[in-house]
């Protein structure tokens, strides 16, 4: 399996900001990566670069066999965006949008027209098609942007944050049409700040942070780095922290850790060590005030990894 | 397809992709057209009740003016536009795609030539209802629009260079109306400019402005015989000073506004 996408040592500096600092990615043909960094880790620079909007200070890209500074007029013919804002005409309508998209791809009007069409109505728009895009949802213009940026039938596609700013309902809809998309074999380069989303969509993950590549794997991979989940729960009194505690032990994936009436306990399979975990207190008769499963988030990841939380990378990159 | 042909192509596209927007957003079509009609009324009844031109009528005079005015008006939509695609990131999406990359200004400047046509047409007829009369021949008459419209394809290119420099919509439209007030009323556009203080007047003569709206005077019919023309070149010969200044303005300008894209996109 030959790579869809090759970063080699990327570096792109805006003044005395770095934004890459040797950033180095490779995607196999048919998979999906995502790119996992918070704000100002350099995310959005390397889509641009690897889209054609920014040119590399230094390192090298080729993207469907194109490079992406020699080559940009042809590769532009081999790839679909849709950036981290829907950038899509509020005035005119779904159908109008995607049939302009068309044309610019040298479609020809007719086949501009139909394309747009069948990508409004994959992508449940067909009753909007014909309405100004002004009337639209969050989600609905999300949608839109990603139908033009599949107008052309791209083997290559970049999505730059798909999701940011969605309700969580949208934003599972988007997932939706997202795996759908990738299943039929397209190479899908897709940034994000939420773990949960690379998990849910990507083959494998790299962590990025200060423009460079810190950690990658499965999100599987990414999570035992991180310990895994973890099972929180509250009780009454010191009694029962003590009783919990040994308790519990037996079914932890690590050492249970106690923090005043405050119990942290690290499992493999969250839900199904919940149950168990109740039931266990249940038999030794402690009173649990509070309790759920954690999942690891990027702040976790991002603790583990490099010391400083997503906040601070976020505050250093204004 | 060679880089010509694609130029015009994607041209024609991201011309009537601007021009559908311009229908469908009131507001500018309400800053656009409805103002100058508003100025023609205005003015018209308002400043012709209380100057007087000698030998020909005050809203006769001032039409040419208000046409030069509107048109100069009409070039801000150009800045405008392409400021707001900037920051909504559609120009980001026009440079991923394999499109010619000059179909974004030529796309621009080609739809806002089309709303000048169909201001002008509107501010004719208005200026037709008030009493404005072509005193010359077909070919005069046709110049004097051909002028104009090549003047607000000139005036577009300068604020297109703006509205590139300046790339936020907010700081476009504070800019833009302080470049054009004083532009189109620093000249001869309301009043005869003879009248007008030494230095304002000096001003006045050389406003690229006044030229137009002189030659437009001329090629209408809408001068007055017994006012003589200012004794500066510009003024004496205003048709030609005309085509000099769009010439001129298109020659610094379309280099420069490419220019500024370049640089806005490549932040």
């Amino acid at each position: 399996m030959s790579d869809a996408i090759v970063a080699e040592g990327l570096v792109k500096k805006y003044g005395k900001v770095t934004a890459l600092d040797g950033m180095s990615l490779r995607v196999p043909e048919g998979t999906v990566l995502g790119v996992l960094g918070p704000n100002g880790a350099g995310k959005t620079t390397t889509v641009q670069i690897l889209t054609t909007l920014q040119q590399p200070d230094a390192g090298r890209a080729t993207v469907a066999g194109f490079d992406v500074v020699k080559d940009a007029p042809e590769l532009r013919s081999h790839i679909g965006a849709s950036g981290q804002y829907a950038a899509v005409d509020l005035e005119l309508t779904g159908a109008e949008n995607l049939e302009m998209v068309g044309r610019l791809y040298h479609l020809g009007t007719k086949r501009a027209k139909a394309r747009g069409r069948e990508l409004l109505a994959r992508f449940s728009l067909g009753d909007a098609a014909d309405r100004p895009v002004k009337g639209y949802s969050g989600g609905m213009r999300r949608r839109l942007d990603l139908a033009g940026a599949l107008v052309a039938n791209p083997p290559v596609l970049f999505l730059d944050e798909p999701t940011t700013g969605l309700d969580p309902r949208a934003r599972t809809e988007l997932w939706d049409v997202i795996t759908e998309l990738v299943a039929g074999g397209t190479t899908l380069l897709l940034t994000t700040q939420y773990l949960e989303e690379a998990d849910r969509l990507a083959d494998s993950i790299a962590v990025i942070d200060h423009g460079r590549v810190i950690a990658r794997g499965t999100a599987d991979e990414l999570k035992d780095l991180v310990g895994g989940e973890r099972i929180e729960l509250t009780v009454g009194t010191h009694d029962d922290v003590v009783v919990a505690q040994r308790a519990l032990a037996r079914l932890a994936s690590g050492e249970p850790q106690a923090e005043g009436f405050r119990l942290t306990v690290p499992v493999t399979h969250g839900a199904k060590a919940l149950t168990e975990a109740l039931a266990l207190l249940a038999v030794d008769g402690v009173e649990v005030r509070d309790v759920g499963v954690r999942r690891p988030t990027l702040d976790d990841v991002f603790l583990t990894l490099t010391g400083h939380d997503v906040t601070e990378t976020a505050k250093e990159a204004v | 397809m060679n880089a010509v042909q694609m130029a015009v192509t994607d041209g024609v596209t991201v011309a009537k992709r601007n021009s559908i927007k311009i229908l469908r957003s009131m507001d500018l079509l309400g800053s656009i057209v409805f103002m100058p009609v508003m100025f023609v009324l205005l003015f018209g009844f308002v400043f012709g009740s209380v100057i007087d031109i000698p030998g020909i009528s005050y809203r006769e005079f001032m039409l040419p003016g208000i046409f030069t005015l509107a048109v100069a008006m009409g070039s801000i939509v150009t800045g405008y536009g392409l400021t707001d695609d900037l920051q909504k990131g559609i120009i980001d999406r026009f440079r991923s795609l394999p499109m010619s990359p000059a179909a974004v200004l030529i796309g621009r400047t080609t739809a806002d030539l089309i709303l000048n046509v169909t201001s002008l047409l509107i501010m004719g007829i208005v200026g037709l209802l008030v009493g404005w009369r072509i005193h010359t021949g077909v070919f005069e008459a046709l110049g004097g629009v051909l002028l104009l419209l090549a003047f607000a394809y000139a005036l577009s290119w300068v604020m297109g260079t703006l509205g590139l420099a300046v790339r936020k919509p907010e700081v476009f439209n504070n800019v833009a109306s302080v470049a054009i007030f004083p532009l189109t009323f620093l000249a001869n556009t309301f009043v005869d400019s003879a009248r007008l203080p030494t230095p304002l007047r000096a001003i006045a003569d050389w406003n690229p402005v006044s030229a137009i709206t002189q030659a437009a005077r001329e090629l209408f019919g809408n001068t007055s015989a017994v006012m003589p023309v200012h004794d500066v070149w510009p003024m004496q010969h205003a048709v030609l000073a005309s085509v000099l200044w769009i010439v001129v303005l298109l020659a610094v300008f379309v280099p420069l506004s490419v220019r500024c894209y370049k640089k806005a996109t490549s932040h």
